[in-house]
């Protein structure tokens, strides 16, 4: 039997990004004794690189924004496949959270008369992103930070977990390792809230850190949650492609919220060029409209450059295909043209955009106030998820649930830019408060000894294996590669195909994947661990990609690059089988109550 | 393509060495990419820290030929790549392994600081009314990564090892931006004299030279400080203004 150390929580949270912080100061506000545990410094989850903005209808900038606008904008973005109730809910509650950080010391910038500003985003249909420059995850993770850290929150730091417990049923807790000393602990809790973020590490080209593996997908996976919608991945059309070692890097969308226009070679603003028909009427036809619309002009419709995301993204690729591209394989994003617009332009680019400024002058040696970007998209964040009951994000398993990145439902099949820190905001304070609950009414039960020796036992085999065995980065570098090329944004079924029997053969690999050293601080054993998670997302989202025969929002076939109304009708499931091997299901959508239909209808001018 | 040679601190049973490791350049490398490569096909088990490989998460810290810095920000470009390029953990902090340090006491540090504490709200809907030309200046502060630079070439630190005594230049900007938080009504004016130890930065501005921020630790968040520090317990007639006024 291994040593280990055990804790005991009422509610457990796994992640400290924005998902994680919120929900531990929720469930510890209700008076339950709370454990966090993230993988990195705490302040150094996901979170922190966030960017443009978060999403809220405050209508501090224009009063014709509501939260039903927010919900249709985000229900259109997600082509309807969205959970309903969650998108609603997310809708109504983010004003009340992003003023809630207000009151607890972020600093957003400010509209002339004093309020919280807000800018545009793609698919807002107003300017709707509370931000802070372009640093907003930065004030968004230290604000929870320092409230849960003075509100007494137990932090578990570089700290993995490898294991969910679950007994009749039921989770009870969790196994996993110190990072610094490679020991193991035990914790024991009545709930666990899993806020692990993203995916993104399964491509090779991903705007996400290296903790984005997608273990909190694969844990709940393991242990008998259903996965929804892995098939929607996004690519955020901006990340940066030179020089090399900055590949994926994000450029945010707040760029083209300011007035950033995106041009081919031949210097052609190619935006226009395709606009689709939902879209039509609320966009610009022309540069001059487009322009005031960036400058606050409420008359104006906004520029082809704000469609969403995925559309943007097709468009890049469709340029690069066609020979349009930019030297280095993307296309050029360009905002130092608004000289021409706009007196002090070089300042004001500074001061709306300073980490931008800061990221190609420092890594790329570019001077953006002068000089176009390069870009091309990236691979940003997963729409699916665990699937959870949009009002208390309990997942299928009782006493589990999830929020943040790593739960499905309210993005639907594309993502709108700053709807993920709302999501955060929203979803973690109502997972902490359900948590809480959860754990009041059911007690806290032992674990399995049992359970917890063979998670140990398996953690530890990379040590077994040191001598003629795998790298597990060539590993992950092989895997890596293999889902960008055959899984990517745009998929036909020959190539996924074939990218089912590599992940048969990489996870043949990943078992021989052996490391040298001690368990100290050993991010060669990390890499272990982690690739486990990788395979198992990477085959959820390639099998219910195979499974969506139609395109929709960041889900792209080439075999069938239209929409198709009989997949508007259900969501992807995945769940493990008894024997352990994957199972597809369809799972019907709950049909929408008629005021958030004719909500949308209303929208839809 | 050219080789460079990396000299990478590495932990060992006496405490640690210098290990020599050649690495591939090509253009654009960032020092943090070598050492990615480094790990990826020479030392599985080099411990490093880093998320974002942007400058935007600050947990690449360490010390290049002898100057702390991010890694993720180092060009390859704007070093002497003929001569061996030398990366070390942050020195003013205990070792953990390699190119990791325990830096928990900064965590505890900011614990110890009064938090944040809001002043009734100015709007009937609960809300506040503020500048931006009042927010700018806490702005500032709030860019902070926490990568800890500041604290590591602090000499109070790393040299006098005072840290019972001195909160370093971090959280001394921390407490700034808080005081100057215009929706703010907590004081933390005599902690920081008390037990922040305020008095004992004598701005030699080193701490603002390495910030990868750019915030200027020195001149907006500490000296104001200690002029608020001054004000309140040395200048008696501030003193005796302020027990008239309230
Ligand atoms: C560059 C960039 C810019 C972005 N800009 C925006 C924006 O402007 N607006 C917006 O809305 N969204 C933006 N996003 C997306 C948004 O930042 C993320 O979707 C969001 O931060 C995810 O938050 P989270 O709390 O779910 O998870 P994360 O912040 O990813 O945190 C996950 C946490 O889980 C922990 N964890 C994971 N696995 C384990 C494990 N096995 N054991 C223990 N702990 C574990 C990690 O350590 C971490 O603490 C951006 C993303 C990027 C990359
Ligand atoms: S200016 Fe003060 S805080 Fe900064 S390094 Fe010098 S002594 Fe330390
Ligand atoms: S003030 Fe600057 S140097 Fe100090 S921790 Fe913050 S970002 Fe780093
Ligand atoms: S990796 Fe984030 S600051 Fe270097």
């Amino acid at each position: 039997m291994t040593n280990f150390e055990a804790f005991d929580y009422d509610v457990l949270v796994i992640g400290a990004g924005g998902a994680g912080l919120r929900a531990a100061i929720e469930a510890s506000a209700a008076g339950v004794k709370v454990g966090l545990i993230c993988k990195s410094l705490l302040g150094k989850a996901h979170t922190v690189m966030a960017e443009g903005g978060v999403a809220a209808a405050l209508a501090n900038v224009d009063d014709r924004d509501s939260w039903k606008v927010h919900f249709a904008d985000t229900m259109r973005g997600g082509q309807y496949v969205n959970n309903w109730r969650m998108a609603e809910l997310h809708a109504r509650e983010a004003p009340d959270r992003v003023r809630e950080l207000e009151a607890w010391g972020a600093v957003f910038d400010r509209t002339q008369d004093g309020r919280i500003l807000q800018r545009n985003f793609g698919g807002h249909r107003y300017p709707r992103l509370a931000h802070v420059g372009d640093r907003t995850g930065l004030e968004l993770i230290r604000t929870l930070q320092d409230q849960g850290v003075h509100r007494g929150l137990d932090v578990h730091m570089e700290f993995t977990v490898v294991s969910l417990l679950i007994s009749d049923g039921r989770a009870t807790g969790v196994v996993g390792y110190e990072r610094e000393r490679g020991r193991f602990k035990v914790f024991s809790a009545a709930a666990v809230v899993l806020a692990t973020g993203g995916t993104g590490r399964a491509y090779k080209i991903t705007s996400n850190s290296w903790e984005g593996t997608g273990d909190g997908h694969a844990l709940a996976y393991r242990a008998g949650a259903e996965l929804m919608d892995m098939e929607f991945i996004q690519f955020h059309p901006t990340g940066m492609i030179w020089p090399p070692s900055v590949q994926g890097i994000l450029v945010t969308e707040g760029v083209r919220g300011e007035g950033g226009i995106l041009l081919n070679r031949e210097g052609r603003r190619f935006m226009f060029d395709d606009i689709p028909e939902p879209y039509r009427t609320q966009t610009a036809d022309n540069e001059e409209e487009g322009w005031r619309y960036t400058q606050g002009d409420k008359s104006a419709r906004r520029p082809p450059e704000l469609l969403t995301r995925d559309h943007v993204a097709r468009c890049i690729v469709r340029e690069v295909k066609a020979g349009r591209g930019s030297p280095h394989g993307g296309v050029f994003l360009d905002i130092a043209w608004i000289k021409n617009r706009l007196s002090g332009a070089e300042a004001h680019i500074k001061r709306k955009l300073p980490s931008m400024y800061h990221q190609f002058k420092e890594l790329g040696d570019i001077d953006i106030t002068r000089e176009p970007m390069e870009v091309g998209p990236t691979t940003h964040y997963i729409m699916g998820g665990i699937r959870v009951d949009a009002d208390s994000q309990m997942s299928t398993i009782p006493g589990l649930f999830a929020a943040g990145e790593c739960a499905a439902g309210i993005n639907g099949a594309n993502r709108l830019g700053g709807n993920s820190l709302s999501d955060l905001l929203v979803f973690g304070k109502r997972a902490g408060e359900y948590a809480a609950q959860f754990a009041r009414q059911n007690p806290r039960r032992g674990v399995d000894t049992a359970q917890v020796q063979r998670a140990i036992d398996e953690a530890l085999q990379p040590f077994d294996r040191s001598a003629s065995s795998e790298n597990p980065y060539t590993v992950q570098a092989a895997l890596q590669e293999m889902m960008q090329s055959l899984v990517g944004i745009v998929r036909t079924e020959g190539e996924m195909q074939q990218a089912l029997e590599e992940l048969t053969r990489l996870t043949a690999r990943a078992a021989r994947a052996g490391i040298t050293g001690h368990r100290e601080y050993n991010p060669g054993w990390h890499t272990a661990i982690d690739l486990k998670n990788l395979l198992t997302v990477s085959e959820a989202i390639t099998r219910s990609a195979l499974e969506r025969k139609e395109s929709r929002g960041g889900h792209f076939r080439d075999d069938f690059p239209d929409k198709n109304p009989e997949y508007a009708a259900f969501n992807i499931v995945t769940v493990q089988r008894p024997d352990g091997t994957m199972e597809v299901r369809r799972v019907p959508l709950p049909p929408m109550p008629a005021e958030l239909q004719q909500i949308i209808e209303d929208q839809k001018s | 393509m050219t080789r460079a040679t990396f000299k990478v601190w590495r932990s060992d049973d006496a405490g640690g060495h210098y290990q020599d490791y050649s690495v591939d350049v090509v253009p654009g490398m960032v020092v943090l990419d070598a050492i990615h490569q480094i790990q990826a096909a020479q030392a599985p088990d080099l411990a490093v820290r880093w998320n974002c490989k942007a400058g935007k998460c600050g947990s690449c810290s360490a010390e290049i030929n002898g100057n702390p810095r991010l890694m993720c920000m180092t060009r390859l470009n704007s070093l002497d790549l003929l001569a061996p390029v030398t990366v070390e953990p942050m020195r003013a902090f205990p070792l953990l392994k390699d190119l990791v340090t325990d830096v928990s006491w900064n965590f505890r540090v900011k614990k110890a600081i009064t938090p944040f504490t809001a002043r009734p709200a100015d709007a009937p809907d609960g809300t506040w009314r503020m500048r931006q030309k009042d927010v700018d200046r806490v702005q500032e502060f709030r860019k902070c990564i926490e990568c800890f630079l500041c604290q590591d070439v602090c000499h109070i630190l790393r040299d006098h090892k005072m840290h019972d005594e001195f909160i370093g230049p971090r959280f001394l900007a921390y407490t700034a931006a808080l005081e100057m938080n215009p929706l703010d009504a907590a004081d933390r004016v005599p902690e920081l004299r008390e037990r922040h130890g305020v008095g004992l930065c004598n701005i030699t501005r080193c701490c603002t030279k390495v910030c990868p921020e750019h915030i200027t630790i020195t001149e907006n968040a500490i000296i104001p400080l200690k002029e608020r520090v001054v004000d309140r317990f040395y200048d008696p007639l501030t003193r005796l203004l302020r027990v008239f006024k309230s």
